[in-house]
């Protein structure tokens, strides 16, 4: 990506007669959401101008917050897994890894290589779910309408596979501590296959859409720039960072569900603006999908869940003929699995961000505290340093290039 | 496998983070746990700013990427005591990562977890804003969850709840469920429970407060 870049600093703004002294001392307050259309959810920002050029932005957020992290200590940890699709519902396959990846620490356990590697392609689709969601709404925001029809279509097909596999569209809760709830249904590969094979062409198209557009390039290239060096002081991750030219992604650093046995590469843009967190989401989309395809590729056999009947019931056949069998089965549905005393955080990589769930288990079948961390609420805190000084336009298309989810950031 | 565990607390002690520590605040450490592989360290409370600018700072230890920070409540509120031997009500744990940039050879891809304890009686704990500047917002909601004061925040309002919300929710003595509907300025509207009792899972009795002789 090593082009030329127009890059908006204060000196270049200066010497086009956009003056960032203030004129007089007064500055005006204006309130931006949170019934907003680009502010991705119930955000509100209020901003303080000198003219048109913002002097601080502040976000509000609790809007949605609906208690999920108390909620979470009242459920059983099988139970807690439907509410932690609740939080970044865009990516809800994203968070039941994360969350069941914490409990299999507490538990020291490990679902075997099929359960892993269909865990992986779930994860890998919604990536690109997500991130489809994010370039519509995004273009949308900046005022390229198309991009959104063309970029839903494509989500529809991925959501038609959930629904395949799940049943559920949105809210599959379909990974669970100790694997997954159940096997790929006959055809699911292919399906899914057919629809990978497909993709790269459709994100070709979404690239001319905008990518030559002088428009969209003016709007976002030289916007709301971050460095590397703010992003680790304030927690920001995923996407962001990487458009700052930081090769780091959980997926490779800190291998989860077997991720070290796919080649894959990590996107990373140059500058740190809008343009590059667009081009590293877009390549994001066409590795996620090499990633999925490999897993289809070498799906290995076998079962999918951890043999352990505290932790996973026994198939429906068992209890026929297996008095131990049905007592486990009674066990888990009215007790819950329990894991041993002690804490446990595990890192994934979501479309967002760093996501990873701080679980802390007293030893009963409830978590005493269930605490996500969440990207979008981390990366959100950079708003103000990327707005101050912008002009109050380029608002919208910083907010949707940072990619936030309020039910994340609520929770 | 309480064998496993012991056999890793002795390892720990060689980690060079809990080295490093002891060598620059010594009688600091409270306790080093591990669990998993993942090493717990729990500190003096007043001493959390200097110890997470040294993790920070050091060119050994390099910890770069400040994660998160989280609150958690020990209190049993059926009997009031701590649970697991807690000594205190509260912890802050401080999730720290020490991120690998492949550009500058910068970082060691290793993650600490900074724990203090936080009495209920004086629950304020030294901001490490100044250190982390991302420890603004999280900081915010474990003054909002758990009514923990930082002190030295430059911001310390309530983040998720209302800003004249009464109470702290994620507290395990707030009830889930079953709280009177809190209403501007402090005031209380109908009840849809019976009072401020924890009764979890069952808000709805359809009760209302003039049914209790509650006006207003």
């Amino acid at each position: 990506m090593a082009q030329e870049r127009h890059i908006q600093t204060t000196a270049a703004m200066q010497a086009q007669g956009i003056s960032l002294d203030p004129i007089d001392a007064s500055t005006m307050v204006i309130n931006m959401g949170p019934q907003h259309p680009s502010t991705h959810g119930v955000l509100r920002v209020v901003l303080e101008l000198d003219g048109e050029i913002i002097v601080n932005a502040t976000p509000h957020m609790g809007y949605v917050h609906t208690g999920i992290e108390k909620e979470g200590e009242y459920q059983t940890y099988l139970k807690a897994v439907t509410i932690t699709d609740r939080m970044d519902y865009l990516a809800a396959h994203c968070n039941n890894l994360a969350y069941s990846l914490a409990v299999e620490k507490l538990f020291g356990v490990e679902p075997p290589p099929r359960g892993q590697y269909l865990r992986v392609l779930l994860a890998e689709l919604q990536r690109i779910a997500s991130h489809l969601v994010w370039l519509g709404t995004h273009a949308l925001d900046i005022g390229a309408m198309t991009v959104f029809f063309y970029a839903f279509r494509e989500r529809e097909k991925i959501m038609d596979l959930n629904e395949m596999i799940s049943g559920v569209r949105m809210m599959p809760s379909w990974i669970v501590p100790g694997g997954l709830r159940g096997d790929a249904p006959e055809g699911f590969f292919e399906a899914c296959k057919e629809f990978l094979d497909d993709f790269p062409r459709r994100v070709d198209e979404y690239e001319v859409l905008i990518d030559q557009n002088p428009i969209w390039r003016e709007r976002t290239q030289g916007i709301g720039i971050i460095t590397a060096e703010r992003c680790y002081a304030l927690g920001v991750s995923g996407p962001t960072l990487r458009a700052c030219g930081v090769p780091h992604d959980i997926r490779k650093a800190v291998p989860y569900s077997s991720y070290d046995q796919f080649e894959f590469e990590v996107p990373v843009g140059e500058f740190g603006d809008v343009y590059d967190r667009y081009r590293v989401r877009m390549a994001e989309m066409r590795q996620s999908r090499e990633i999925a395809r490999q897993a289809i590729e070498r799906m290995p056999d076998g079962p999918i869940n951890v043999p352990d009947r505290k932790i996973v019931p026994p198939p429906r056949e068992e209890l026929d003929h297996s008095m131990e069998s049905l007592i486990h089965h009674f066990l888990l549905w009215t007790e819950g699995m329990r894991p041993p005393v002690g804490e446990a955080y595990v890192p994934t990589e979501s479309p967002k961000g760093e996501l990873g769930f701080y679980l802390v288990s007293n030893g009963s079948a409830y978590p005493w505290r269930m605490h996500e961390r969440p990207p979008s609420f981390m990366n959100l805190q950079a708003l103000a340093d990327l707005c101050v000084g912008r002009l109050i336009a380029d608002v919208v298309a910083i907010i949707g290039s940072i990619d936030i989810v309020l039910g994340e950031i609520d929770r | 496998m309480p064998g496993t565990a012991d056999h890793a607390t002795a390892e720990v002690s060689e980690r060079i983070e809990v080295l490093r520590i002891r060598e620059h605040f010594p009688g600091a450490i409270v306790e080093v746990n591990t669990f998993r592989g993942d090493t717990r360290i729990t500190v003096a409370r007043e001493m959390i700013v200097p110890i997470l600018q040294l993790l920070r700072d050091d060119p050994d230890l390099q910890y770069n990427f400040f994660a998160e920070c989280l609150g958690v409540d020990y209190l049993d509120p059926k009997t009031r005591t701590y649970i697991l031997g807690k000594p205190h009500r509260f912890e802050v744990v401080y999730n720290l990562y020490s991120l690998k940039d492949a550009r500058t050879g910068m970082g060691r891809n290793a993650r600490i977890f900074i724990k203090v304890g936080v009495p209920e009686d004086d629950p304020v704990v030294p901001s490490v804003t100044g250190v982390y500047p991302g420890a603004n917002w999280p900081e915010r909601e474990i003054w909002d969850m758990f009514g923990i004061r930082f002190s030295g925040h430059p911001d310390l309002r309530r983040i998720l709840m209302s800003d004249d919300w009464i109470g702290h929710p994620q507290r395990k003595d707030f009830p889930l469920g079953g709280e009177r509907v809190q209403f501007p300025q402090g005031t209380y509207g109908p009840s849809v429970g019976e009072g401020i009792v924890a009764h979890p899972g069952e808000s709805f009795f359809g009760k209302t407060a003039s049914e209790f002789g509650e006006k207003d």
